[in-house]
C-alpha cells in the first residue's frame, strides 16, 4: 500500500479558507503531545497559553502591542510574498529603521523640539527600512544575487550595527556604563491611548497599513498586477509587467513597514535604544503572513494569534517553568502546518494498494 | 607549534562544520531539493551531540545523536515538501525557526555544562609533514571526516551510475521520472543525508569546538553552509574551498578583534557575512542572472502525474 498526491482539478475556496485554520488545530494537537511527553499538562498549558490572557484586560493590552509590529511587518511581506520574492531580512529592515528614527530623537534630546519630531522620526525610520530593504532587491536585479541569502544575512550585520552604536556613541553617559541610550523626551515617545494603559497609538498604525493594503490589492493598478503576478508569473511576463520594478517596489515597501514598526517598538514600548529591540519580530512575521494567507484582514487576525502565543509563552515560563524556546518550535510548527496544508488544499492524498 | 601553525590550526576548526554541511545541503540540492533548514538541523545537531556525550560519557555516542537529530529533523522536512509537495523556501524556513526553538528546550538544563576535550588523531607520517603536518593532519576525526565526504560525495556524484540518476533528477525531475527513476524516493534521501551531514556539523560545534551548549550557538553558520554550495556551483571541491575561505574569514576577524586595530569588534564581526554578500554578488555577476549552475528543477515541488 502507498500514498500518492494527486492534483485536485478545482481547489475549493472554502478549503483554502479553512487550511489555516485546520493547520492551527494540527500544530495545538502536536504541541501538546509534545507538552505531555515532558511531562506536564496539555490541559494546563492549553490554559495558560491560550485561555488566560483572553481573560485578562491586562493581557488582552500586551497582545495589542506585540501584534502590532507583527502585523505591520507581516503586512509589508505580504507584498514580497505575492511577488515571489522570499524577504527573510524584515529583522534587520525592522533595526535599521529603529536606528534611523532612534537618530533623531537623540539628536534633538533635551532641546524643546515639539510635535515635528514624532512624525518626522517615523518617516526616517521608513526611508531607512525601505533603503536598507533596497539592497537585496537591487542586487537580484542588477546582478541576480538570490534574495533569501543576502537578505537574510544583512540582518546579522544591522543587529552588529546596532550594537555599535548602543556600545558606542548612543551609551548614556549617566547610565552607569549599562548598553543603552537615554530614555527619549515626551516629543520623541509614542502617546498612550488614554484608557488603555500602555497601549500606544502605534496599534492604529497597523490598523491603518491593514486597511491601506485592502485598498492598494484590491483597486489598484499595481494591486492587480501583483496579485496576477503572483498567481500567473508568465502571464504577468507577457502583460509587460517590468519584473525589475516590481521587485523594487515591493521590497521597498516591505522594508519601510518593518522600519515603521522598528521605530513604533523603540519609541512606544522600549523608549530608548537597547542592544536588542527585537525577540524575532521580523521573523515571526513571516509566519503571520502566511498564516494569514498573504490577505490584510488574515493577517490582522494571525498577528492576534502569534502575539497571544508569545505572550503566552511569556507565562508558562513563570507560572509553569516551561521555557520560553518552546513558543518559539511553536512557530516553526505551526509554518510547517499551514504549508502543508495550502498543499493539500491543491492536492489531495490517495492510498493506492500495493500493485501486482 | 608556532603562530602560524596554530593560526592554520584554527582555520581548519573553523572550516570544517561549515564544510560537512555545505557538503551535506550540496547534494540535497543536487537532487533539486533546496533544503533551508540546514541551521535549524545543525542547532538540532549540537544540543542532542552535546546531550548523548554528557549523559553516556562518549563522543561516538554524542556523535550518533547528533547525526540521528539532523537525519530526524531532515525526513520531517522531506515529508512535507517531498510528501506534500508544499513550498520548499518556506518548510525550510519553518525547520530552522523549528530547530532553534526545539535545540532552546532540549539544552536548557546543560546550558553551563562542560565536556573533556576530544582525542586527536595524528595521522602517522602524514602529521610529519611541515606546517600542514600540525594543522591538517594532527586535528580530530571530524576534519578527516569533512575531507573524506568531499571526496567520496565528488566521486558518487561524477563517477557512479547513481550519482548521475541523482544529478538527473535534480536537473529536469519530469523527464528523470518519464524514465523511471524514483524521483520523490531519492530526493528524500539526499534530504536525509544532507540532514545528517548537518546534525553532524552541529556534533562538531559542540563536541569540539566550543565543548559546551548555548542557544544559538550556530550562530548563522548554517545560512553560510547554504550560501557555500551556491558560491561553489554546486561542485564537491569548491565548497572546500570556500568552506576554507570563510573559515579563514572568521578566523582573521578574530584575530583583528584581539590586536586591536582601533576598527571596532561590531565592524569585524560583520566580515563574514558582508564577505559572503559580496562574494555572491560577484559569483552571480560572472554568471549572469540566468543561475547556471543551479540544478534545474531546484527548489521545484514535484507531484509526478501518472
Amino acid at each position: 500500500m502507498r500514498i500518492e498526491l494527486v492534483p485536485r482539478a478545482e481547489p475549493k475556496a472554502w478549503a483554502r479558507a479553512l487550511a489555516p485554520v485546520a493547520a492551527l488545530v494540527v500544530s495545538f494537537a502536536i504541541a501538546g503531545l509534545v507538552i505531555w511527553g515532558m511531562g506536564r499538562s496539555p490541559v494546563a498549558a492549553f490554559q495558560v497559553y491560550i485561555v488566560d490572557p483572553l481573560m485578562d484586560p491586562w493581557s488582552l493590552r500586551e497582545i495589542a502591542m506585540k501584534a502590532t509590529p507583527l502585523v505591520i511587518i507581516a503586512i509589508g511581506l505580504s507584498y514580497c510574498f505575492r511577488a515571489n520574492m522570499w524577504n527573510i531580512g524584515a529583522e534587520g529592515q525592522f533595526i535599521v529603521g529603529a536606528i534611523f528614527g532612534s537618530w533623531l530623537a537623540l539628536a534633538t534630546h533635551g532641546t524643546d523640539a515639539g510635535m515635528w519630531v514624532l512624525p518626522l522620526m517615523m518617516i526616517l525610520a521608513m526611508i531607512g527600512g525601505a533603503l536598507y530593504g533596497a539592497i537585496p532587491a537591487f542586487l537580484r536585479v542588477r546582478f541576480g544575487v538570490n534574495e533569501i541569502l543576502t537578505s537574510l544575512f544583512l540582518v546579522y550585520v544591522a543587529q552588529l550595527l546596532l550594537d555599535y552604536l548602543v556600545r558606542g556613541r548612543w551609551r548614556d553617559p549617566m547610565g552607569f556604563n549599562f548598553p543603552q541610550s537615554v530614555v527619549f523626551d515626551t516629543a520623541a515617545t509614542l502617546p498612550a491611548i488614554a484608557g488603555m494603559g500602555r497601549v500606544h497609538i502605534g496599534v492604529i498604525f497597523a490598523l491603518i497599513a491593514v486597511i491601506v493594503t485592502m485598498i492598494v490589492l484590491g483597486r489598484t493598478l499595481f494591486g492587480y498586477r501583483l496579485r496576477v503576478s503572483g498567481d500567473a508569473p508568465r502571464a504577468a511576463r507577457f502583460a509587460g509587467f517590468s519584473q525589475a520594478r516590481t521587485i523594487i517596489t515591493v521590497f521597498c515597501i516591505s522594508g519601510g513597514l518593518a522600519g515603521l514598526a522598528g521605530i513604533i517598538e523603540v519609541s512606544g514600548v522600549l523608549r530608548q535604544v537597547q542592544p536588542s529591540i527585537s525577540p524575532g519580530y521580523g521573523f515571526t512575521a513571516i509566519i503571520v503572513a502566511f498564516l494569514g494567507r498573504l490577505n490584510p484582514i488574515g493577517i490582522l487576525i494571525a498577528g492576534f494569534i502569534m502575539a497571544l502565543i508569545l505572550i503566552g509563552g511569556e507565562n508558562a515560563q513563570i507560572l509553569l517553568r516551561l521555557p520560553l524556546d518552546l513558543a518559539l518550535a511553536f512557530q516553526g510548527l505551526v509554518l510547517l502546518c499551514v504549508l502543508s496544508a495550502d498543499a493539500l488544499v491543491s492536492n489531495r492524498l490517495r492510498i493506492v494498494r500495493a500493485r501486482a | 607549534m608556532t603562530t602560524f601553525e596554530a593560526i592554520l590550526f584554527t582555520i581548519v576548526m573553523a572550516s570544517t562544520p561549515l564544510l560537512i554541511a555545505a557538503i551535506g545541503e550540496l547534494v540535497a540540492e543536487r537532487a533539486g531539493v533546496l533544503n533551508l533548514g540546514v541551521e535549524g538541523m545543525m542547532a538540532m545537531g549540537a544540543v542532542s551531540a552535546f546531550v548523548g556525550a554528557f549523559l553516556f560519557e562518549s563522543t561516538w555516542i554524542g556523535i550518533a545523536f547528533g547525526m540521528m537529530a539532523g537525519g530526524l529533523m531532515a525526513a520531517l522536512f522531506g515529508i512535507v515538501v517531498l510528501g506534500f509537495a508544499a513550498n520548499q523556501v518556506g518548510a525550510g524556513l519553518a525547520l530552522t525557526i523549528l530547530g532553534l526553538g526545539l535545540s532552546g528546550v532540549i539544552g536548557a538544563p546543560f546550558v553551563g555544562e562542560r565536556l573533556p576535550p576530544t582525542p586527536r588523531l595524528e595521522i602517522p607520517l602524514l602529521s610529519d609533514l611541515p606546517i600542514l603536518g600540525s594543522a591538517v593532519f594532527s586535528q580530530d576525526i571530524f576534519v578527516y571526516i569533512s575531507l573524506l565526504l568531499v571526496a567520496g560525495v565528488a566521486w558518487f556524484l561524477m563517477g557512479t551510475r547513481a550519482g548521475l540518476r541523482l544529478r538527473s533528477i535534480g536537473e529536469n525531475h519530469a523527464s528523470a521520472h518519464s524514465l523511471g527513476l524514483p524521483v520523490l524516493k531519492v530526493r528524500f534521501m539526499a534530504v536525509v543525508f544532507g540532514g545528517i551531514c548537518a546534525g553532524l556539523a552541529g556534533a562538531y560545534l559542540s563536541l569540539v569546538y566550543t565543548r559546551f551548549w548555548a542557544p544559538n550557538m550556530t550562530a548563522g553558520r548554517g545560512w553560510i553552509a547554504v550560501a557555500l554550495v551556491v558560491f561553489a556551483a554546486w561542485r564537491p571541491g569548491w565548497a572546500l574551498v570556500g568552506a576554507y575561505i570563510f573559515g579563514a574569514a572568521t578566523v582573521l576577524q578574530l584575530h583583528a578583534q584581539a590586536a586591536q586595530f582601533g576598527l571596532p569588534s561590531q565592524f569585524l564581526s560583520a566580515v563574514p557575512y558582508l564577505a559572503t554578500i559580496i562574494a555572491l554578488v560577484i559569483l552571480s555577476a560572472r554568471r549572469g542572472s540566468s543561475g547556471v549552475g543551479a540544478p534545474g528543477s531546484l527548489g521545484q515541488p514535484y507531484v509526478p502525474d501518472r
